[in-house]
This record gives C-alpha cells, structure tokens and sequence, in this order.
C-alpha cells in the first residue's frame, strides 16, 4: 500500500489502483454523513476533484492522486457514508483506477513513511 | 487577534480529550473522543453535559422590580413587567432599523433580573444595558461565574439526585439549587429542543459540580459540534447566523416572542428600538421569512447554499443560514429565508451545492419534537 501526503492510499489489485483515504484522515474529519463519487468511465488527471466528502463539520475533496481513468466506484458509500470512519482503510475504499502513468507513483510512501509524515 | 480566553473548565476538557477550538474569543471543546455523531445521540437518549460559561451572564438590580422591568422593556419588545418571580424567558434586543442585536434568555429572581446573553455580543450587550440603563438601574455583569448546562431526558434524574427541588421545576422555571453542597442559580430550559437545566455556578466551584454531575449515571461531556446540530434539529437560531442586525423578528418568525402587551393595541405598545419598523412589519407582513429546509437527498445544504424556485434557470429566493446533518433526523437539515410567496411548508426548492441545484422542501421547524418538562 502506498500513501500520498493528501492522506490518500493506492493499492494494487488486478492491475488496477484502488483509493481510499487514511484511517488518520478519517479521525480528522469525523463523522463522515455524505459522499459523492465521480461517474464510473471519467479520465481524470492528477489533483482533480474527484470525490466529495461531508463530515458533520465541513466538506472536504479528494483529489485523484495520479491519472487515469475511474474504472468503478463503491456505490456502498453512497448509502453508508458511515463506512469511512468504520474502515477506511478496507471496505471504504472510494474509488479503482487504471493509472497512465505508473512513474507517477514514485513520490508515495510506504506506510512506516506516512506514520512519520503524520508524527 | 485578541488572546484567546479560557473558561473554568478548560483544564477538565483537555482532561477529558476534547478537541478545544477557538469560538467567539474563548478556547471551547467543539468535540469529546465520543465524536459529535454520538455526542448529539448520547444528548437526546440520555443527558449531555455543555460548558456554555463563554456565554454573558448579568445581572440588573434597581429599588423595586416594576423598575427593573420597565427600565428593561425600553430595549426588548417583550412582557418583561408580567414575568411572575422564578420564571425565565426568551427576549432579544433590537436596533433601531427593527433587526436583531442579540437574543437572549432572562429570568425574574425577586427584585432583579438575570440575563444570558450571547459569547460573541456580551461585551457590545452591557455596553447597551449600560448606556440605556444606568443610573436608573445597576447592571452588573457576573463576570466570576460559569455556565453548565444538562439537557436530555436524563437530566431531571441527573440535577435530581443531587437536589430533589430540581425535579419539581418545569420549563422555563428558576430556582436556586444546592448540587453536592454548592449553591447555584438553575433554569429549566436549554438550546437542544430537550428537557434540561442550565446552572449558573461560582467559577471557584465550577469544576467540582461539573465532575459531580458528570458522575451521576448517564451524563456524557458534550461539545460545540453536537449543540449546534442539536439546536439545529430543534429549529432554534443561532444568533450571527440565523439572526442579526439586519433580520427583523417577524422575518424571523419570532413573533411568538413579543407578547400582545408589547404590540399595537397592548398596555404596554412600542416603547422599544425599532418599535415602529417592528409594528409595521407585524401589521404588513414581511417579504422574507426564516423556515425549515428539508433536503430531499443526502447532501447537507451549508450555511451560504442559495436557493432558487426552479431546477434550472428560475429565481435566486432564498439563502441558507444554518445547515449541516441532523443525526437524530438521520440526514441533512437546514433553515434560512426564503421569499414569503415560497415559504409555505411542502414547497419545492432547489438550493445550489457545487454548482449543482439540489431538492429540497420547506418544512415544519423543529425537525425534532421538542421534549420539555411542562
């Protein structure tokens, strides 16, 4: 699993990247009530807006953390937005993507990484 | 900036893991570990404990308490004169345009008057109290003293098992309490929409009720995050947001507020800032209004959402003022002002969240049946 320093996780699987947001960055933005996902199909280029998530304090975006294309989202947030601070980690990963330029990951963490960039 | 103050209990809340934010010039718990989500759940099962000392507390005293009252009447447009002893209620002083200065709870103790007023405005409200009253009357703010509220359903079991007399209260009732040995003054009303009290307390013994009634069974320290929702689901304003100098009462809808004595026709008419603009407005109606806003779907509809009447081109006719997710709703609830012709309950809207318009409703406030003691 790598991390990015906007709190997000990739992880392989299939050849695709899934993406998820940290267990530290659930815990900093609470109780999470809603999530909007991109249409599944979309490109999108690293930094963009792809997902809109709402805490009980405010709204926050997660940005697509490399290129790509959004190959499926997990439509279960939609209906339990909850997940995210249950296991965000796991189950409440946001979205898979086939990445197009895989030297784009050579700036993540490992996870001992993200632990010291979050100290 | 202005140094951040501290109320009583700020050592206790870091003590017990609060997330401390600044609000309204004080370092405030806005959350415990328990979260917001569980903290507003806990408050309306059980009981939630709020340290609310940030708010002003002031007394006005005079030679009798006709000249108190009437002396207060001059900037509130309420019955303050037929307020029986050891009874609270809900004021706000108004501007000479008819817009709102602050809201504000106020109680009768004999001879003398107690108010609380709003953290933000206090400083501004005794300057007002000041200047219009003194030297007819003395105001004095209770500068040494802290603000506990206990509100839920496990509230009267909580301040009970500490004072018997506490359960004989009923809403919007003061008296003076004894709680483990310390003498406090306590309302029986609040700012969730729950039963509960609010516990004006020296600030020396402040931390000592507090640990003692977090002790009783069932209470849980809340934040600043959980009072918002749940005054929120309760339909009651939060003053800067839903109320300001430019809103008047019957924009409003606080007109249940001003007592018939106080308006056109009444013993006691006018005779407060803005009366005219007020009166005017009562008799000719208003061309906004404060409602409830129910959106349809999951998406919470934020303080500054604009609304419109179609889902496409149509009229800009309302904003947002307070919104975010109700947890005992169970999805996002909101109010603000729309204009009059749109804001009969059941009418659609359509508010404009990341460009996007949004369904939505005008709906009954409270979004949560209030629960007081009657």
């Amino acid at each position: 699993m790598k991390f990015t320093e906007e709190h997000e996780w990739l992880r392989e699987e299939d050849g695709e990247m899934v993406v998820g947001i940290t267990i530290h960055a659930a815990e900093q933005l609470g109780d999470v009530v809603f999530v909007e996902l991109p249409d599944e199909g979309t490109t999108v280029s690293k930094d963009d807006e792809v997902v809109v998530i709402e805490s009980v304090k405010a709204a926050s975006d997660i940005l697509a953390p490399v290129d790509g294309e959004i190959t499926e989202v997990n439509s279960a947030l939609a209906d339990n937005p909850g997940m995210v601070n249950e296991d965000p980690q796991g189950d409440a990963w946001f979205f898979k993507m086939k990445i197009s330029d895989p030297s784009q990951m050579d700036e993540f963490m490992d996870e001992a990484g993200y632990q010291k960039f979050i100290g | 900036m202005a140094e951040l103050k501290r109320t009583p209990l700020y050592d206790l809340h870091v003590e017990l893991g609060a997330k401390i934010v600044p609000f309204a010039g004080y370092e405030m718990p806005v959350q415990y570990p328990l979260g917001v989500m569980k903290e507003h759940l806990h408050t309306r099962e059980d009981a939630g404990l709020f340290d609310v000392s940030h708010m002003g507390q002031v007394i006005v005293s005079g030679s009798s308490w006709e000249q108190v009252a009437t002396a207060f009447e001059r900037l509130v447009p309420m019955d303050v004169l037929g307020l029986d002893d050891r009874r609270q209620r809900y004021g706000f002083f108004t501007n000479d345009a008819g817009g709102i200065e602050d809201d504000l709870m106020f109680a009768r103790k004999g001879d003398d008057l107690f108010v609380v007023v709003n953290a933000a405005c206090k400083d501004a409200d005794i300057a007002r109290m000041k200047d219009a009253l003194e030297p007819e009357v003395t105001v004095t703010p209770a500068m040494d003293r802290a603000l506990i509220a206990v509100q839920g359903p496990g509230a009267e079991a909580a301040v009970s098992a500490m004072d018997a007399r506490a359960a004989e209260m009923t809403f919007m009732d003061v008296a003076d309490l004894e709680l483990g040995g310390i003498a406090v003054w306590a309302s029986r009303s609040g700012y969730t929409g729950e039963d509960g009290y609010e516990i004006s307390v020296p600030a020396a013994q402040a931390e000592a009720l507090t640990r003692a009634l977090l002790a009783q069974d069932g209470v849980e320290a809340i934040g600043l995050g959980a009072r918002d929702s749940l005054r929120l689901e309760a339909g009651l304003c939060l003053y800067g947001h839903d109320i300001d100098s430019d809103t008047n009462p019957v924009e409003a809808a606080l007109t249940w507020a001003i007592q018939q004595v106080r308006r056109a026709g009444g013993d006691r008419a006018g005779g407060f800032p803005g009366a005219d603009v007020v009166m005017a407005a009562l008799q000719d109606g208003v061309t906004r209004k404060r409602v409830g806003l129910l959106p349809e779907g999951r998406a919470p509809m934020r303080e500054g959402v604009v609304i419109f009447d179609a889902p496409e081109g149509g009229n800009e006719i309302g904003v947002v003022t307070s919104g975010g997710f109700g947890p005992t709703v169970g999805g996002p609830v909101a109010m603000g002002y729309v204009a009059t012709a749109h804001s009969k309950i059941g009418t659609p809207l359509w508010g404009e969240v990341r460009g996007k318009r949004l369904p939505l409703s005008v709906a009954k406030l409270p979004f949560v049946a209030a629960n007081f003691k009657r």
